[in-house]
């Protein structure tokens, strides 16, 4: 049975290597959508699929996972934005563990959009 | 919603933008009284009687970006088709307290899901909010307390990988342990 004692050994492991991460503007952000239409639609293992592919690739420090409301497109859900400073705000649409791992990995670290996945070529 | 973890995920979510800085979640499931009784109460900023009259109208929101408010309606009628009962009881300044019981073997009962992916993801996203969740099997339960998670990490965010790990499993062991059998 895990016990709070394994937690305060993370902690120890943890301690030092967190730099308090400044809300800055050097931060890329994924936005996942958490409203009632996002949650429906598999929003939560969206969710903790880019957290744990931030965290596999040692991310964490430059980017940020965090959570949005309803954006008005329930059709689209699961929605995810990325912000990556000095670009353009970019939509994905429908939106599953799978395609977050893609995005990670073309989009945040390679810079590259995944197209396929954004609104705009999904939209009819 | 498949699973009432997910209608949990997201009445917790009003919670957090209610302003609550404590969110208690409760699930109490007696199987000999064939019960089951989910609880999501606040301290967020609460609503007057004229608003709670209409949280559970599907076509009352709060937002002005579309017409429809499915969260509070979905959790009513996932109880009510199970045999169960809804409340929800609120009064500004604080606070508001939803409440579904179900009938345990009632076949439209949904699952209860994975509440451990709730908590988590509740818990890595509102670093304003602490949750108390505490799940109870025929007498026997245990309690998730993100202040004292918080404690023992010492400013260590509990979005944290390696963190995030840790809660998942301890909630899944702890889970099987009360419940005398296989996380659901």
């Amino acid at each position: 049975m895990k016990s709070l004692a394994e937690l305060q050994a993370i902690k120890e492991k943890m301690k030092g290597s967190i730099g308090l991460r400044e809300e800055d503007k050097n931060c890329k952000r994924i936005v996942v959508g958490m409203a009632t239409c996002g949650i429906a639609a598999g929003a939560r293992p969206v969710l903790t699929a880019f957290a744990d592919e931030v965290a596999k690739r040692g991310l964490t420090q430059d980017v940020m996972v965090s959570q949005t409301g309803c954006i008005g497109i329930c059709q689209y859900e699961p929605v995810v934005e990325v912000f990556v400073p000095g670009e353009q705000k970019v939509t994905y649409v429908k939106m599953t563990a799978e395609k977050a791992a893609r995005v990670v990995e073309e989009h945040i670290v390679g810079g590259n959009v995944v197209k396929e996945y954004t609104i705009g070529a999904n939209a009819k | 919603m498949q699973e009432l973890s997910l209608n949990i995920l997201d009445i917790a979510q009003n919670s957090i933008k209610a302003g609550a800085t404590l969110v208690r979640i409760e699930i109490e499931i007696d199987r000999a009284k064939n019960g089951m009784r989910i609880a999501v109460i606040d301290n967020g900023c609460g609503m007057d009687e004229a608003t709670l009259a209409r949280v559970v109208d599907p076509f009352y929101t709060t937002r002005t970006t579309r017409k429809v408010g499915l969260g509070v309606p979905f959790f009513k009628m996932a109880s009510e088709m199970a045999g169960g009962q809804f409340s929800i009881r609120s009064a500004p300044g604080e606070g508001t307290a939803v409440e579904a019981t179900f009938q345990w073997d009632n076949v439209d009962r949904m699952p209860l899901g994975d509440m451990a992916a709730t908590y988590c993801s509740l818990v890595m996203v509102s670093e304003g909010t602490d949750f108390v969740y505490t799940h109870t099997v025929d007498g026997r339960s245990f309690t998730a307390d993100s202040r004292e998670f918080r404690a023992v990490l010492e400013g260590v965010p509990l979005s944290t990988p390696d963190v995030q790990a840790f809660i998942r499993d301890y909630i899944r062991e702890n889970t099987e342990e009360i419940s005398g059998g296989a996380y659901e």
